[in-house]
């Protein structure tokens, strides 16, 4: 299991096949099934273009409430392992925001904890997105529906 | 000691500061926190709480030592 925030972009694929590198060492053949869920900055938001974006979070609470519900879903399903990782700081569209990788048995375990995932992260843990439009930076006042 | 109080994101901006400090009186909660340090701002609608880390209801107790924060739902991922 590995939780991780990143100050600077990172490619979601490279690290994807890095972690796998290091899940095959261990659990070679265990798994039947990885769900994998990638989210990115979008250029435009509610009708806006938006040219940029600050993710503020609040350090020790941000990564505490990610270990929780990473734990809740090995709780919940038999999970083989789980990668998060989620930006901080100055992002451009197109940057990736968030990775989350399940791996268990089989397909309906791995969709159903990677979906729980990023709705709880997105629903409970503390970051914070500032969208730098045209008529200038904003607070994003709530998440768009899943 | 006393008790450390963080703001986040938009009410951080809003109130002008990102935290304060508060002397532990008997019987404090989370609601009792705000309504000392802003007596005359009503908490606004949706804003959350955190106790130590973790999110706490209004009610909750807080003690010397304890960190609280204040922020607006979140918005990650």
């Amino acid at each position: 299991m590995n939780i991780e925030l990143r100050t600077a972009p990172f490619e979601p694929l490279a690290e994807l096949a890095r972690y796998q590198a290091g899940l095959d060492n261990h659990q070679r053949g265990q798994y039947g099934a990885a769900a994998i869920f990638i989210g990115t900055m979008r250029d435009a938001n509610d009708g806006e273009w938006v040219r940029g974006m600050t993710l503020e979070h609040y350090p020790g609470m941000t990564e505490r409430q990610l270990q929780r519900i990473v734990e809740s879903a090995f709780q919940q399903w038999p999970l083989l392992d789980a990668l998060v990782m989620h930006r901080v700081g100055a992002l451009q569209p197109n940057d990736p925001i968030v990775l989350i990788a399940v791996w268990a048995e089989r397909r309906a375990t791995a969709f159903a904890a990677c979906r729980f995932l990023i709705e709880e992260l997105k629903s409970t843990a503390p970051f914070w997105k500032r969208e730098d439009t045209a008529a200038g930076p904003h607070w994003v006042e709530h998440n768009t529906p899943g | 000691m006393s008790i450390e109080i963080k703001y986040f994101a938009s009410l951080r901006d809003r109130l002008g500061r990102a935290g304060d400090r508060l002397e532990a009186i008997d019987g404090l909660t989370v609601a009792g926190v705000w309504a000392t340090l802003w007596p005359d701002a009503p908490l606004p609608p949706n804003t959350l709480a955190a106790v130590n880390l973790d999110y706490a209801g209004l009610e909750q107790p807080v003690a010397d030592g304890d960190e609280v924060a204040f922020f607006p739902p979140v918005t990650g991922g």
